[in-house]
């Protein structure tokens, strides 16, 4: 099957939760054709808010929505999402551990031609902070259907991180969904590499490679970002001697860094974080940016090469 | 090297016809970009660029300068096209907008293009950013002023009123903002998606001075601000009525072509209906 954006599942699935339950409600700000909450919209016009562009007030009428007993849906671009309103959602929705589900289109630099202004490398961690909140990031189209119906299960804010650009295909329709739950996509021994979003497809090209070479890399696909699933992570420490880490966002403070935080607690091993190296992004097609940032298959190659030099001189 | 300002209406209407040309040209090799609402700006830009803004493009940064800050940011081909024809670099690095490595940002950007007074494309923010820079000239002494462009969408956002109110509390008759009144934003026509009309009696209740123009009428867009440069103690606002893909008929007014650029054949359509220079 073609790549396909996940923001096209977004749209397709709040269309069926529309139909299945009364009480969701979609808000959007300005931006509902492109985070797709155009196709709730045209369907159910009633239980469609456009704030329009005020995304602070986006949020503060979610939480009102919320105490009220709806189950909203926020979309706008990642950046504004989690950027411009940080605050309202640190305290107006998850302080209050409301059923607010936060699903932003746009992350990361596939964004592309936009560039560095709508880039948001930073959500992850911006959402990732706040107690009571949930972090999903899927891989694909597959994934996020199933993200968006656990959201919606899901009593309290949940943080759904999705993309403009064409996602590779990496699960299939009858793999388990579960926050908190994630699966190894290819087993192996000597190392694991963790991927997420985008970047779970990369991950896995660059496994090919990688076994081409002799070596026999895991692949773990990382949608729960939090809570983490700390029983196959500790596994994979166990059984594979390092870790690396790969994600369409900063260094600091992503998915890389959860792990990092978890592991290092019970069972350090040596964890290369693969992500933007404390930038901005910049405008350019995502292939050219995911290479030029050091995030494609190519760069996660050469990377797992040298880390596992460096591990043997280290021991 | 200092740029020679003209108010000859002629040539800045000329010059609006290049400058749409110059849009369109690099939005269709670009293959994706804002064109609607660069075109809606163009007179407003222009005019701001041809007969007042005090600059050096050799010293784009030096302390004693008029600033132009465009908040509405996605415009970015028409700030482009108009630093290029005003000596900031060559015209034909316009036909690398959006491309890989390039200068020329998606959102115009400070970083990568160091003749741009602020890096924008997150709207709501320029507006604070200028009433910053107005802010320091005052505090400094300094006799400059600093020129925005907001979108009529993008007054939506909180932070334009925190700005608004900001800046009629500091007396700050050294800004002179630019709405383009094009009345659509992406999601549909204003007032249907976000109603924020009226606009002149907010700006009025929130303490500025305020006017009404054809934001595509040389001579009007002229008089207004020379008007506004005579009215102390506040900041201006010109509500510039426009048209939202202005000059090219089957983008004028049109939602849909918000956020996209022309193909081949829009292409060559439109360079048609723009004319000879
Ligand atoms: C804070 C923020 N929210 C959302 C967007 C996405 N966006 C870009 S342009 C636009 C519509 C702008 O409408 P308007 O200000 O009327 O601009 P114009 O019609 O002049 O193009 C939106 C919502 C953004 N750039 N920044
Ligand atoms: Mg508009």
């Amino acid at each position: 099957m073609k790549p396909i954006p996940t923001r096209l599942a977004y749209g397709q699935t709040l269309v069926k939760l529309g139909r299945e339950f009364d009480n969701i409600i979609v808000m959007d700000a300005d931006l509902s054709n492109s985070t797709q909450t155009s196709l709730f919209a045209k369907e159910f016009p009633d239980r469609f808010i456009n704030v329009g562009i005020a995304e602070q007030n986006l949020m503060g009428v979610a939480s009102g929505l919320a105490l009220s007993g709806k189950v909203v849906f926020a979309s706008s671009f990642a950046i504004f999402a989690t950027g411009r309103t940080w605050e309202q959602i640190r305290n107006s929705i998850a302080y209050m551990n409301l059923n607010v589900k936060i699903a932003a289109t746009h992350s990361g630099l596939s964004v592309g031609p936009d560039g560095a202004s709508h880039q948001a490398l930073e959500d992850l961690a911006l959402m990732r902070v706040i107690p009571n909140m949930v972090v999903l990031s899927p891989a694909d189209v597959y994934q996020t259907e199933k993200a968006i119906y656990a959201a919606y299960r899901y009593n309290g804010p949940v943080y759904i991180r999705l993309g403009r650009a064409p996602y590779p295909i990496v699960t299939t329709p009858d793999m388990d969904f579960e926050i908190g739950k994630d699966i190894i996509l290819k087993e192996g021994r000597d190392g694991t590499i963790f991927a997420t979003g985008l970047t779970v497809g990369e991950a896995l090209k660059a496994a090919e490679v990688l076994e081409e070479k002799g070596f026999n890399p895991r692949v773990v696909n990382i949608a729960s970002i939090k809570p983490l699933d700390k029983e196959l992570i500790l596994k994979c420490a166990k059984e594979t001697g390092f870790f690396i880490t790969v994600e369409e966002h900063q260094r600091i403070g992503g998915m890389g860094s959860a792990i990092a935080e978890f592991i290092v607690e019970i069972y350090p091993i040596p964890i290369k974080i693969m992500g933007i190296d404390d930038s901005f992004g910049e405008t350019g097609t995502p292939d050219f940016l995911l290479k030029k940032y050091r995030i494609d298959s190519e760069s996660i190659v050469e990377e797992y090469l040298s880390f596992i030099k460096k591990i043997k001189v280290g021991e | 090297m200092t740029i020679r300002l003209t108010k000859d209406i002629k040539y800045i209407e000329n010059k609006c016809k290049k400058v749409r040309k110059l849009i369109i040209d690099s939005l269709y090799k670009a293959k994706s970009g804002h064109t609607g609402g660069s075109l809606s700006s163009v007179e407003i830009v222009t005019t701001i660029f041809t007969a007042f803004l005090r600059f050096d493009p050799d010293d784009p940064f030096k302390r004693e300068r008029d600033k132009f800050i465009l908040s509405k940011g996605h415009a970015a081909p028409v700030l482009y096209v108009n630093l290029a024809l005003n000596g900031f670099f060559n015209i034909f690095e316009l036909n690398t907008l959006r491309f890989n490595n390039t200068r020329l940002q998606g959102h115009p950007s400070r970083e990568k293009l160091p003749c741009i007074d602020a890096s924008t494309g997150s709207l709501g923010q320029g507006f604070s950013i200028a009433v910053g820079y107005a802010l320091a000239d005052k505090i400094d002494k300094l006799d400059y002023y600093t020129y925005v462009v907001l979108g009529d969408g993008e007054i939506q956002e909180g932070q334009i009123w925190e700005a608004a109110m900001s800046a009629s509390h500091y007396k700050l008759d050294n800004i002179i903002a630019f709405l383009d009144h094009n009345k659509l934003q992406i999601d549909g026509e204003i007032k249907n998606v976000m109603n924020v009309l009226p606009i002149k009696e907010k700006f009025e209740a929130f303490g500025w001075d305020v006017i009404e123009i054809d934001g595509h009428n040389i001579s009007e867009m002229i008089k207004a601000i020379e008007r506004a440069f005579n009215i102390k103690e506040k900041p201006h606002l010109i509500v510039a009525h426009t048209i939202k893909g202005k000059g090219v008929d089957f983008i004028e007014n049109k939602v849909k072509w918000h956020g996209i650029a022309p193909n081949k054949e829009e292409y060559y359509n439109a360079i048609k209906q723009l004319g000879d220079i």
